[in-house]
């Protein structure tokens, strides 16, 4: 399969913040791509720097086959971008605004731009300075989905977009995919990810610390496992790849890497169970694996709720890495 | 937004000066607006107190005897002289205070006028517009507290301003300069400055763009300041309209009239109130005029970088272009009476105003020339530095990404600054060639003036290159392109009173241009700064090209 983005080893500082620190993406032609971490991890810069918006200091990035510094206006007039916070020229209307992003990317498809302006129940006819934030993201969406990209780049498209509206946003990213459409998603709202996203990477600090798709990862990860059984399951401790053991009476609760499930499973079998709950890592906690020191740091206690079963990132340091 | 009453929780919680009803909150709005501008407003103040100050110097040295004072008063006494400065009485005892009156007041207005009207917008318009006052108003804060803190802080300023000055004026040691003549100076500048607070005040409620509010409050110090012209050169009625004519009526140093300060006082109390009433007919954010919508979709003229760089220019353009075509006509119509009124005088004083071959009405003419220039030129560095404007404000970064280029995009500013500029001159040529035309009786001025207007044209576009340099090599220093105008003006307008020498000139674009039709006309340095002014855009998108657009 081609691919619509590759980054190597790309660095961008500004002054003495180093946004960038060597981060790698790659992006299939025609995938959804989810791009994840949290505030200041570097999305931005990277979406940025893959628009000629700003220059990488060093490490390769390609768009399309392209450069995007050396080929930007070529190149966008193949990809739309929505940036995360949308801002609007005051005097002019939100139509105006559409027409105008769309027509300089080369082209407007005015049914489409029509039947979008009707499903996201966007008055195109209010100033720009009467739209509230929600309404704002919605003329940049519009403008760039009417026009006939064959990539885009969304930066938090949805903030601020309400519940009704966000799931008319899945749909129409859903169309774009089918229409053979490569999307890079960069997100903060993981249901949306894990509905819409072939393949995620997560980054901090300005580096990608996984890429794949989320079987992949989950496999990689642990599993929760809950299970009652007619005798108590003891010595499941001393298995490997089995941790977090907490046994009372016959009730038993664990968390297993995924090349071990099998065998953790049949020894649980040995017990006679009674019942089962097992569930896969949501994407939340995948996240929270690489940020759980952070969480620790701002004072979220260790071993609190939903982060008890996730093991430190410390300890997991060697699963970290990308996956093809 | 509704009206909001400060709940009796929050009185007892803040300190007890906060108080309560309208102007609940307004001095901690005051001590807030002071820390925010503790650099900003002490700056103006000794900006404009060394201002006045090296003037007064260059008057000492200049003027020390009392046959150089009486060639002051000759040379003085002539429509361009009198249009640039002040009404005539003041000459009838022209000693160092009287200069000050005289030829400092009147521009002094307008720069106290101007620190006033951004004082204002700054802390209540700009602060809606940014939505910062929406937060501060949602705590316990009176519906009129912003507006009264602000018009506090404009006090506090003008205030200064004038103890100050009054206190440099009393330690610089000039002859005959008494304790009650320093002060009402000092106070005459404080009065103009509260009256255009007051006006301002009234301008932010009309419209809500910061911009806007403050375009318009400057429009009518423009307005005062032209009608004083016209009123000390031809009919004395036309200064009475305007505040900064009732400022120099207090005949400061030769007669001390104290009471043109009180007319000024009841202006700002009357335009203030006006504000505060104003205020109460509008929602927090909104303008006095409701939003209007829109059209659904965007014409084809709007969809070209071009047609959509103009109608971001558009209102500002119009606005320049409407105030400097009433401009040149106001000074267009005291044309006839200042080639008349030299008539009287002796022939001797008639060949000293002829220097260089030009007649009286031709030196006024060039004079005015100036001074049109130098309100293009601040209309040009705005329109250059809008692209500026919209990069930190984000509205860049959409554009970029689309098919649209970076010199398409900067380009198309520049053609506007370029063209706009020019247009201005254009207009305001018409504009002062009609009436003057008019009122001398010879309609062959018409083109002769827009021609000398027209001269300006590649001296505006160095200016517009210098912008642009800036913008694309050090952005955030763009606003070091208001040096040239402003340079352009004191050399251009003071420096011929405080008789610069010509290095000073040679280094404002504008002092190259031929003084048209005082002087010949001459291309050579036309084209040069045409040529400048090309190189100097170059540059600025060749650095645009290669650097990061600043994103937020």
């Amino acid at each position: 399969m081609t691919k619509a983005i590759t980054v190597a080893g790309l660095h961008k500082s500004f002054g003495r913040t180093h946004a960038l620190d060597g981060l790698d993406l790659a992006v299939d032609s025609g995938e959804v791509h989810g791009f994840l971490g949290p505030n200041g991890a570097g999305k931005s810069t990277t979406i940025r720097v893959l628009l000629g918006l700003l220059r990488a200091d060093s490490g390769a990035a390609q768009l399309l086959g392209k450069d995007p510094w050396k080929d930007a206006v070529a190149l966008h007039r193949r990809l739309a971008y929505v940036p995360g916070d949308v801002e609007l020229w005051p005097n002019l209307t939100g139509g105006e605004a559409i027409d105008l992003l769309s027509k300089l990317r080369g082209g407007l498809d005015r049914g489409r731009r029509d039947e979008l302006i009707e499903r996201f129940d966007l008055d195109p006819t209010k100033k720009g300075r009467a739209y509230s934030k929600g309404n704002r993201q919605k003329v940049a969406i519009v403008a760039a989905l009417a026009s006939n990209a064959e990539l885009l780049l969304l930066d938090e498209p949805t903030a601020g977009l309400d519940p009704l509206m966000e799931v008319v946003f899945q749909d129409v990213i859903t169309q774009a995919k089918e229409a053979g459409k490569t999307v890079l998603l960069s997100s903060h709202i993981l249901a949306q990810v894990e509905k819409l996203c072939d393949r995620v990477s997560i980054i901090r600090l300005g580096k990608n610390v996984q890429s794949g798709t989320l079987s992949e990862m989950r496999h990689l990860t642990r599993t929760t496992v809950e299970a009652e059984t007619e005798r108590p399951a003891t010595g499941l401790d001393a298995m490997p790849g089995i941790h977090g053991v907490r046994l009372t009476d016959r009730r038993v609760h664990f968390a297993v890497d995924g090349a071990h499930l099998d065998a953790a499973i049949r020894a649980l079998g040995g017990f006679g169970i009674r019942s089962l709950v097992s569930h896969p890592p949501t994407l939340e906690e995948l996240m929270l694996r690489h940020y759980g020191d952070e969480l620790a740091a701002n004072g979220h206690p260790a071993g609190a709720d939903d982060a008890e079963d996730l093991p430190a990132a410390a300890d997991t340091s060697g699963s970290r890495g990308v996956v093809r | 937004m509704t009206t909001v009453t400060a709940p009796a929780a929050g009185r007892t919680s803040a300190p007890a000066r906060t108080g309560s009803g309208a102007l609940a909150g307004t001095g901690i709005l005051v001590r807030f607006g002071l820390r925010r501008d503790r650099v900003r407003i002490p700056v103006w103040v000794v900006a404009l107190t060394l201002g006045t100050m090296s003037s007064v110097t260059e008057f000492k040295t200049l003027y020390s005897t009392a046959a150089e004072r009486a060639t002051a008063v000759s040379s003085m006494d002539s429509p361009a002289a009198l249009a640039m400065t002040g009404p005539r009485h003041y000459l009838d005892d022209y000693n160092i205070g009287s200069m000050m009156g005289h030829q400092l007041l009147g521009f002094m207005g307008v720069l106290v006028g101007l620190m006033s009207v951004l004082i204002i917008t700054r802390h209540t318009r700009n602060e809606e517009e940014t939505g910062r006052a929406e937060l501060v108003r949602s705590t316990v804060v009176g519906h009129h507290a912003q507006l009264a803190s602000a018009l506090i802080l404009a006090a506090v300023a003008n205030l200064a301003l004038a103890a100050l000055l009054t206190l440099s004026i009393l330690s610089a040691g000039i002859d005959g300069i008494t304790t009650g003549g320093a002060l009402l100076y000092g106070l005459t500048n404080a009065a103009i400055g509260l009256v255009f607070a007051g006006v301002a005040a009234i301008t932010t409620q009309i419209t809500a763009h910061t911009r806007g509010a403050s375009g318009m409050a400057l429009a009518a110090i423009g307005v005062a300041y032209v009608l004083r012209a016209s009123g000390d050169v031809g009919n004395d009625a036309l200064s009475w309209l305007s505040p900064i004519g009732w400022a120099q009526r207090t005949y400061v140093f030769v007669d001390n009239r104290w009471w043109p300060l009180l007319l000024c006082l009841a202006l700002a109390a009357l335009t203030a109130a006006t504000g505060f009433v104003l205020s109460t007919r509008r929602d927090v954010g909104a303008g006095l005029r409701s939003a209007r919508l829109g059209r659904r979709t965007a014409s084809d003229a709007l969809t070209r970088p071009f047609g959509f760089a103009l109608r971001l220019h558009r209102a500002t353009l119009l606005g320049f272009g409407a105030g400097l075509f009433v401009m040149g006509g106001m000074y267009g119509s005291i044309l006839g009476e200042a080639a008349d009124m030299l008539k009287d005088i002796d022939p001797v004083q008639e060949a000293l105003a002829k220097i260089g071959g030009a007649s009286v009405a031709e030196s006024f003419a060039s004079m005015v020339m100036v001074v049109i220039a130098v309100v293009a030129a601040v209309y040009v560095v705005m329109a250059a530095l809008r692209p500026r404007a919209e990069e930190s404000a984000g509205r860049a970064e959409p554009l970029l990404a689309t098919g649209l280029s970076r010199d398409h995009w900067v380009g198309s500013h520049v053609a506007v600054a370029l063209a706009g500029g020019t247009a201005l001159l254009l207009v305001a040529g018409l504009g002062f060639g009609v009436s003057g035309a008019a009122s001398v009786g010879d309609g062959g001025l018409v083109l002769e003036l827009i021609g000398a207007a027209l001269a300006y044209a590649p001296a505006l576009w160095v200016t517009v290159g210098v912008a642009v340099a800036l913008f694309g090599w050090y952005p955030r220093a763009g606003a070091a392109a208001w040096i040239v105008p402003v340079y352009a003006f004191l050399v251009g307008y003071l420096g011929s009173i405080l008789q610069f020498p010509d290095w000073m000139n040679n280094l404002s674009p504008f002092g190259h241009v031929p003084q048209l039709p005082a002087a010949e006309m001459s291309w050579t340095p036309l084209l040069v700064l045409t040529a400048v002014a090309a190189g100097l855009i170059w540059l600025g998108l060749a650095g645009f090209r290669r650097r990061d657009l600043e994103t937020k």
